[in-house]
């Protein structure tokens, strides 16, 4: 029997990844090779200047790297800490149980870049509530024009925008745990703390290990918050790759030496994201 | 000379306001006109009206509502009434104007038959754009615009932008507390010194600084100095240059303010530039909390609030705070920008201790066809339309819209008077401000039109922003700015920024 008419079948998926996937990235490569900007539109070829250009005179792009290392990392693990402890609370029967689950939901459903607008406002040092409570004790905190406040305000507003996704993945984790090892726990008299200890916590851990991931891949990409709450300032305090990025391709139209620096991040990424994850299986499930 | 501007002005305000006063069968369809009904000229509503586009389809790029895209998507809804046009208005953040008709253009694609944009992306875009025809380059409603705005709008004497909107900085100030006579008893009890329009950007500091943070016009709220846009990408370079103008632009060194002309080194770290970066960054003490973080949006807010003493940037402050459901209607008043007490020669390498005062005509709203569209006529007959004397007179009366003067009759005093109840003495004093800028300084400096000019206002304000935030020294930070600015000169060429810069530079040295 002939089967070769089988990858006729395979055919529109395959035309599909190449047009959503291979093309793009191959497009970019090449991009990153040319001198494309707003004077000099094409594709020429320039070898890898424009990669020299970045390992080697470009330290506002490493530094932005850095700062995004710092405040994905940070939110990730804050949004995991919240977010577990929210999906424990809803986990089990406890009065309005439906109201809470939809209710730490609201975050997630809100379009980021609203929500971020009402954040500046509602942190605006002059003319924002936050900043009228804390005046009434002699206090105006510079949330969005001090080197240290501004970072703290981004990883805030990530923070609650995006630890409901996190709450999500943990809480269905936890919804789908086997009943047995709990049972055995309790006939061996394991208390609340040494049966989430033992028993919660490395059960969850390849969903956990998952939902961390997930968070920390979109973490990495943090551009609208930037962009709207401090515009990567006060000078270069919240400055991300990302947002980098998007200035020298979109705001300065030097697209190929932008395409170099997205190649560079998508390489660095893939790395970072391989080693974390091993790491974390390491840790959460080989390490017990 | 002056006596010859003043009776044409006179002239053409008399024309102006007898055409002001009567409504007409076109104001009763379109209410935005009532206060002039429509206006005779190439364009009116009459005249446009006997253009027929029916069936034809026109596309429009512009900026979010309101600033711009509000009047675009109203004379586009006009136009489309008048003419039968399908007239489709596409609304963009002002960042993304550029790059929304740019990639298009470098794709060969034609999106839009019209982009809104700022005058300062002339060079990168000139060559997608079709030059004004000659009709509507030598017809009456143009003839009324500045020179100043002419050459803002031209490359090289060929115009290839529409003028529709004027921009240039200037002061605006707290009238009724520089003019009030208690407080200026005060001011001079404790510092020594005349409470009056500041005349350098030393005093204006001194001052600011004087009335920062405490309940001046007793509303129960803190008033502060100054508000500026300091936040970083968002046109906060255009405020650094205008501190820097007085520092920099000195009237007896010809052949370019930002480059030397003839080796194309940045100036950008000269002494004078320092000193207006020092000044800046003394500002953010006097600024509202959050001050480093004030777009143009909340300078606007801040200063038309009421919040400050002081401003200074594009005319939207001063209109928002001179309308009528602004709490300082009548209460603001408008100067030329500040000076300072000595300017930089580069050529001697010293400073020169004399009073120095240079108006930085800004880059403002602009608009121009694509030279690919299909609809050549109609497109400019939409512009037209969008800029004629009735619509005109009034889009200026509204702050939200964006449109500032830029026409010699816009600088009558009685149009802002009669139409929009301003007191006789600011109108006054706002309009001999924005003329004198226009028509009597011999000091401007014009915007930097160069190819890659968001690379070098992009580093700028990078740099700008982190002697702000305390990251660098003033002069560490401009010379992190100049060692850039090499670098683009480089990639791009020497000779072509040189090219492109000289024709900034002829308009500079000409005056």
């Amino acid at each position: 029997m002939n089967f070769k008419h089988k990858y006729m079948f395979l055919l529109p998926g395959l035309l599909v990844l190449l047009a959503i996937l291979i093309f793009p990235i191959g497009f970019t490569v090449r991009l990153s090779l040319s001198s494309w900007d707003s004077f000099y539109p094409g594709l020429d070829f320039i070898g890898l200047e424009n990669y020299v250009r970045l390992f080697t005179d470009d330290s506002r792009f490493w530094e932005a790297f850095g700062r995004l290392s710092l405040l994905s990392l940070t939110t990730v693990f804050l949004q995991y800490i919240i977010g577990f402890s929210l999906a424990l609370l809803v986990w089990k029967e406890i009065r309005f149980q439906r109201l809470f689950r939809v209710l730490f939901l609201i975050p997630m459903m809100t379009t980021p870049v609203i929500m971020t607008v009402v954040w500046r406002t509602v942190f605006h040092e002059s003319l924002g509530p936050v900043n009228d409570f804390f005046s009434l004790f002699g206090m105006q905190p510079l949330w969005l024009s001090s080197e240290i406040l501004s970072k703290f305000t981004v990883i805030l507003v990530e923070v609650w925008q995006w630890t409901p996704f996190m709450f999500l993945l943990l809480l269905a984790g936890l919804l789908s745990l086997p009943k047995e090892p709990y049972l055995a726990a309790s006939i061996d008299g394991a208390g609340p703390v040494r049966t989430f200890v033992y028993v919660t916590f490395p059960l969850m851990a390849p969903i956990s290990i998952g939902a961390i991931i997930i968070r920390l891949i979109e973490a990495s990409k943090i551009m609208d918050t930037v962009y709207v709450l401090t515009s990567g300032g006060p000078g270069t305090s919240t400055e991300t790759s990302s947002f980098y990025i998007f200035i020298k391709g979109l705001r300065e139209f030097q697209f190929g030496y932008s395409a170099a620096l997205s190649i560079t991040y998508l390489i660095i990424m893939i790395i970072s994201f391989t080693v974390i994850a091993k790491i974390l299986v390491k840790l959460m499930v080989r390490g017990k | 000379m002056k006596i010859t501007s003043s009776v044409s002005l006179l002239a053409i305000g008399a024309v102006l306001l007898a055409g002001t006063a009567q409504a007409d069968k076109w104001s009763d369809q379109f209410p935005h006109i009532k206060n002039s009904g429509d206006i005779p000229g190439q364009c009116s509503y009459e005249a446009m009206s006997k253009k027929d586009y029916s069936g034809q389809k026109l596309t429009i790029n512009t900026h979010a509502v309101p600033v711009m895209g509000e009047p675009t998507a109203l004379h586009a809804e006009q136009f489309s009434a008048l003419t039968g046009a399908e007239v489709k208005v596409i609304h963009t953040p002002a960042g993304d104007l550029y790059s929304k008709a740019m990639i298009p253009f470098q794709a060969g694609q034609t999106p839009y038959d019209i982009v809104f944009g700022f005058s300062n992306f002339l060079r990168d875009w000139k060559q997608y754009l079709q030059p004004i025809p000659a009709k509507y380059v030598n017809m009456k409603q143009m003839q009324d615009v500045t020179q100043g705005h002419i050459d803002v709008n031209s490359w090289g004497g060929e115009m290839i932008q529409f003028p529709i909107d004027g921009d240039r900085h200037y002061l605006k100030y707290r009238k009724d507390v520089i003019d009030n006579p208690e407080y200026q008893a005060k001011y001079k009890a404790e510092t020594g010194n005349e409470l009056r329009i500041p005349q350098t950007w030393k005093e204006y500091a001194e001052m600011a600084e004087f009335f920062n943070g405490w309940d001046w016009d007793n509303d129960g709220e803190l008033e502060y100095g100054s508000a500026e846009v300091m936040k970083k990408d968002d046109l906060m370079y255009a405020a650094f240059f205008s501190r820097s103008v007085a520092y920099s632009k000195n009237p007896r060194v010809k052949g370019g303010f930002f480059f030397d002309l003839e080796t194309m080194e940045p100036l950008i770290n000269g002494p004078g530039f320092v000193a207006a970066l020092t000044d800046w960054v003394e500002a953010t003490k006097y600024v509202p909390p959050g001050g480093m973080n004030f777009g143009l949006g909340d300078e606007i807010n801040s200063f038309g609030g009421g919040q400050t003493l002081f401003s200074y940037s594009w005319d939207d402050a001063f209109v928002a705070a001179m309308q009528d459901d602004s709490p300082i209607k009548n209460k603001v008043g408008a100067a030329p920008l500040p000076g300072s007490d000595r300017v930089w020669n580069r050529l001697s390498g010293a400073w020169e201790d004399t009073y120095n005062q240079a108006p930085y005509i800004v880059w403002g709203w602009t608009a121009a066809v694509a030279k690919e569209s299909k609809n050549h006529d109609m497109a400019f007959d939409y512009l037209c339309f969008f800029a004629n004397d009735a619509n005109h007179q009034a889009d200026i009366a509204i702050g939200r819209f964006g449109v500032n003067p830029f026409r010699k009759s816009d600088f009558l005093p009685e149009i802002y008077v009669k139409n929009q109840g301003w007191d006789p003495e600011i109108a006054q004093q706002y309009s001999e401000t924005l003329l004198e800028m226009e028509e009597g300084s011999t000091n401007l400096v014009f915007p930097l039109r160069v190819p890659g000019v968001f690379q070098f206002n992009s580093a700028v304000a990078t740099g700008t922003a982190k002697a702000l935030a305390g990251q660098l020294s003033p002069q560490e930070a401009l010379d992190e700015v100049a060692v850039d600015w090499k670098k683009i000169v480089k990639r791009i060429g020497a000779d072509t920024v040189r090219e492109a810069y000289a024709i900034g530079v002829a308009l500079e040295d000409s005056e």
